[in-house]
């Protein structure tokens, strides 16, 4: 769906973004990961075409954008940035509907696409008269999200879209998008800095370092398979959290015990984490989990504990 | 109490020229704050775009801000002539830099994150230009314009000088006839006009960007109406105009006069002296109200109507000297006397024509009027007592101070001391009175109506006769403070209507009677 090959970027002698190649597959999510200065901004950027790459091709549904016209390419294009940059001289509903009024959408069609999405971004019906300024942070950031889904483009690009969030605000949105149906069938392209969020919202990642890409991967590629020393040390610090949330039930089935005397269980589907969480917000002694074949499973802390071990060992070893 | 009923008395007795001066000073302010709107915007938009030129841009708007109102008006004149043109351009210029740079610093100031949100929605420059970046920068942009406003109020009253109107015609008139009712008929209404108009454009400032739209479609509108009122009264009419001073138009040995003795109608602009000859030369104006020894009627092969009718007093030239004076210094009287009748007034105009406008210095012309009428003697080189000499700060009298004072060197004993430059008529006299100068060339008219100031039947009675009204002023300046006045030099420096010699023979119009007959024909 999206593809970049050899696109680099140079600011006079420094080099922002140097040979980066990927490609997105339609309805993925791929994250650029690395610190401040990385060139994932501008990487981004690139593909929508507010910085201009200096070499390489950027291919969007088999279309080279390189000599498209700006103005059009943009309007097909989802964009959520960390400001925000909302009008401030437009009401919300104004703000929803710039780019369908960009592209003279009829009236009616306008005003029901954006209930639409108030609806189900959960802004208050009210709110549409204010004006951003008259909006808390979080509401803000759903209203700059759904001025980019208005008009249902294929592709998305999100520049830290919870970076201007506090951190309560930021877990609790970040869930709620995860599972926005509107983002499902989304392209996406998402730039951040924040590796737990990274891994929550990837299919895959891109970790960049100096302009370069250092290793794309799925998550568990990057946890388990590092491909270089930055990759490794790069997440070393939650190395164990991350671990945790991402291998899921069904990751580590096989290490877990039968029980065939139970006929109902949570899905295999959530994460070794959240299978803890439950188990200690429970105070329960075991859990029971059935997965997509209909068989089903139970255990207590120390047998998760010690499946996840296991599983560990052998997926490095592989 | 009393002064404010006059006041009011005065404003209501010269409403009609009033409101057509409102009118006036409105539409200047407006049609300059148009043009200066339709240009300073796109230039603060260009140089948002293009930074590196803001400075040059910026530069050149604060140096032309900086230059004085009347030179920036004098500047005007030699490319666009007199009245509404040159005034409207030097207004759009003083309201061009606060325009300028609030755009500039209106649409620099906006979040650049805005814009970038705009530009990733797909909009094309124009669209971010008039969606996005005008509406943002409005509040600081109407700043700019409120600035630019009540700048042109203020400004708009120096317009009057270069016979574009406006409530300064009333405070200028007034300065020159020490009228104070008349100066504060020009400027109340001028300030309070400059309040008013600040003050809408505050709240238009208050109001959020949706009725902001709605009002400045609606003051838009408005502008162009106000516009036009200056637009349309000043396309009637052709036939004559005249351009008479402040202080000819208020006086009633001017203007007024021309109405009630000859029933003249003429349409009339008011302009500063400094600028109506060469406005009369340009053909700009057909009439105007000079000074009939002016140098520049010479230079501007201008014509001297006659005043058949009397209503311009006589000003006769003579040297009028402190009784101490002569007592101290014996010969004086004979020795200025020894110019009495030599000059004329086309002599003198001819006098005024080269230092004025040939620039020679007033010595050069002395030296050259005395050796051609015979007068001139080399100086004694005396060592008696200082005379001093004083003179009003104009050209003609500098000319009469160094005659005079060759005169008094090249007959006696005498040294000279000349103290010119001594401003208007009260300096001068009130030196003569004091013994700081011994004598100075002064005009009966002026002795007359600035100094004895009698009450108007006397003045009605002897001012048309010459040698009445110097007898009259000859006697009570003897009575009141000693001073004599000694026999007139010869010519005549009074009001003037004046038109171009040309036109003059092909209209056959050589009297104020004859111009009024003229006018009424036509």
């Amino acid at each position: 769906m999206i593809e970049l090959k050899n696109v680099s970027k140079k600011y006079g002698e420094a080099v922002a973004v140097n040979q980066v190649s990927f490609d997105v597959k339609e309805k993925e999510n791929l994250v650029l990961l690395g610190t401040s200065g990385c060139g994932k901004t501008t990487t981004l950027k690139m593909i929508n075409r507010l910085i201009n790459p200096d070499e390489g091709e950027i291919i969007i549904n088999g279309q080279n954008i390189i000599n498209q016209n700006t103005e059009i390419l943009r309007k097909g294009i989802g964009y959520v940035m960390q400001n925000i940059g909302l009008f401030p001289h437009y009401t919300v509903e104004e703000n929803i509907a710039i780019v369908p009024e960009l592209l003279k959408w009829d009236k009616k069609k306008i005003q029901d696409r954006v209930y639409e999405l108030t609806e189900k971004l959960h802004l208050p019906a009210n709110s549409l008269k204010l004006f951003p300024n008259e909006l808390s942070g979080g509401q803000q950031q759903r209203v700059g999200l759904a001025r980019a889904l208005v008009s249902d483009p294929a592709v998305l690009l999100m520049d830290e879209p919870f970076g201007a969030l506090d951190n309560v605000t930021r877990t609790s949105i970040r869930k709620e998008f995860k599972d926005l149906e509107e983002l499902k069938r989304k392209t996406m392209v998402m730039v951040t800095h924040d590796v737990e969020e990274a891994f929550e919202l990837a299919d895959r990642i891109c970790l960049m370092d100096k302009g370069q890409i250092m290793q794309i991967g799925t998550p568990k590629e990057l946890l388990f398979n590092p491909a270089n020393d930055f990759a490794k040390k790069f997440l070393d610090g939650q190395r164990l959290a991350l671990e945790f949330k991402i291998v899921t039930i069904e990751d580590i089935w096989e290490k877990l015990s039968n029980r065939s005397s139970i006929n109902k269980g949570l899905s295999a589907d959530i994460s070794v984490w959240d299978a803890m969480e439950k188990l200690r917000n429970n105070q329960a002694a075991e859990l029971q989990f059935s997965n997509n074949t209909q068989e089903y499973k139970s255990a207590s802390f120390d047998e998760l504990i010690k499946a996840f071990n296991q599983y560990k060992n052998f997926t490095k070893h592989e | 109490m009393n002064e404010q009923q006059t006041l009011w008395q005065f404003m209501s007795m010269e409403s009609d020229k009033l409101l057509s001066q409102t009118v006036q000073h409105i539409g200047l302010t407006f049609i300059s704050l148009l043009f200066a709107i339709a240009i300073g915007l796109p230039l603060g938009i260009l140089i948002a775009r293009r930074r590196k030129l803001s400075g040059i841009i910026l530069g050149i708007a604060g140096v032309l801000q900086t230059v004085p109102s009347i030179a920036l008006l004098g500047f005007m004149i030699p490319i666009l002539g007199i009245g509404a043109k040159p005034a409207i351009v030097a207004l759009l210029i003083y309201a061009l830099l606060p325009i300028i740079r609030n755009t500039y610093t209106g649409i620099i100031g906006i979040d650049k994150h805005i814009i970038e949100a705009a530009k990733a929605m797909g909009m094309s420059k124009s669209q971010i230009l008039f969606k996005v970046e005008i509406p943002l920068a409005m509040p600081v942009l109407l700043a700019g314009i409120r600035t630019a406003t009540v700048i042109n109020v203020g400004v708009a009253t120096l317009a009057s000088y270069i016979a574009a109107g406006g409530l300064g015609e009333f405070i200028f008139g007034g300065i020159s006839l020490n009228n104070t009712n008349m100066i504060l008929a020009g400027a109340i209404p001028a300030a309070l006009l400059a309040i008013l108009l600040d003050g809408l454009l505050a709240l238009t400032q208050k109001l959020d960007f949706k009725k902001l739209k709605k009002v400045l479609i609606f003051s838009s509108v408005f502008l162009i109406i106000l516009t036009a009122f200056y637009v349309l009264p000043s396309a009637y009419g052709s036939g004559l105009k005249a351009g008479f001073t402040p202080e000819f138009m208020g006086r009633q040995d001017g203007d007024l006069g021309l109405k009630s003795a000859y029933g003249l109608k003429i349409k009339t602009v008011v302009i500063s002296d400094a600028v109506m000859y060469k406005a009369a030369f340009s053909k700009e104006l057909d009439v105007i109200s000079g000074y009939s020894t002016d140098g520049r009627l010479k230079a501007f092969g201008l014509k001297i109507l006659k005043d058949d009718k009397g209503i311009f007093p006589p000003y006769y030239a003579a040297p009028i000297v402190n009784q101490a004076s002569l007592n101290k210094f014996p010969e004086l009287e004979d020795v200025l006397n020894l110019l009495a009748g030599k000059i004329t007034d086309s002599v003198m105009t001819d006098l005024n024509y080269r230092t004025d406008y040939l620039h020679q210095t007033p010595e050069k012309v002395a030296i050259d009027f005395l050796v051609k009428v015979g007068l001139y003697k080399s100086p004694k080189g005396g060592a008696g007592e200082t005379i001093k000499i004083g003179s009003k700060i104009f050209g003609e009298q500098y000319i009469l101070a160094e005659i005079y004072s060759m005169l008094i060197k090249g007959n006696t004993n005498y040294k000279v001391e000349t103290k010119t430059g001594l401003g208007g008529t009260k300096i001068c006299f009130d030196a003569l009175v004091n013994n700081q100068i011994d004598f100075y060339p002064e005009y009966t008219g002026t002795g007359l109506l600035a100094i004895l100031k009698p009450d108007n039947k006397i003045v009605s009675q002897i001012s048309h006769n010459k040698d009445e009204t110097y007898k009259y002023v000859s006697d009570e300046f003897n009575k009141k403070y000693k001073i004599k006045w000694l026999k007139p030099i010869g010519f005549n420096n009074s009001y003037a209507l004046m038109m171009r010699q040309k036109q003059s023979s092909e209209i056959d119009v050589n009297t104020i009677t004859d111009l009024k007959n003229y006018l009424d024909k036509n």
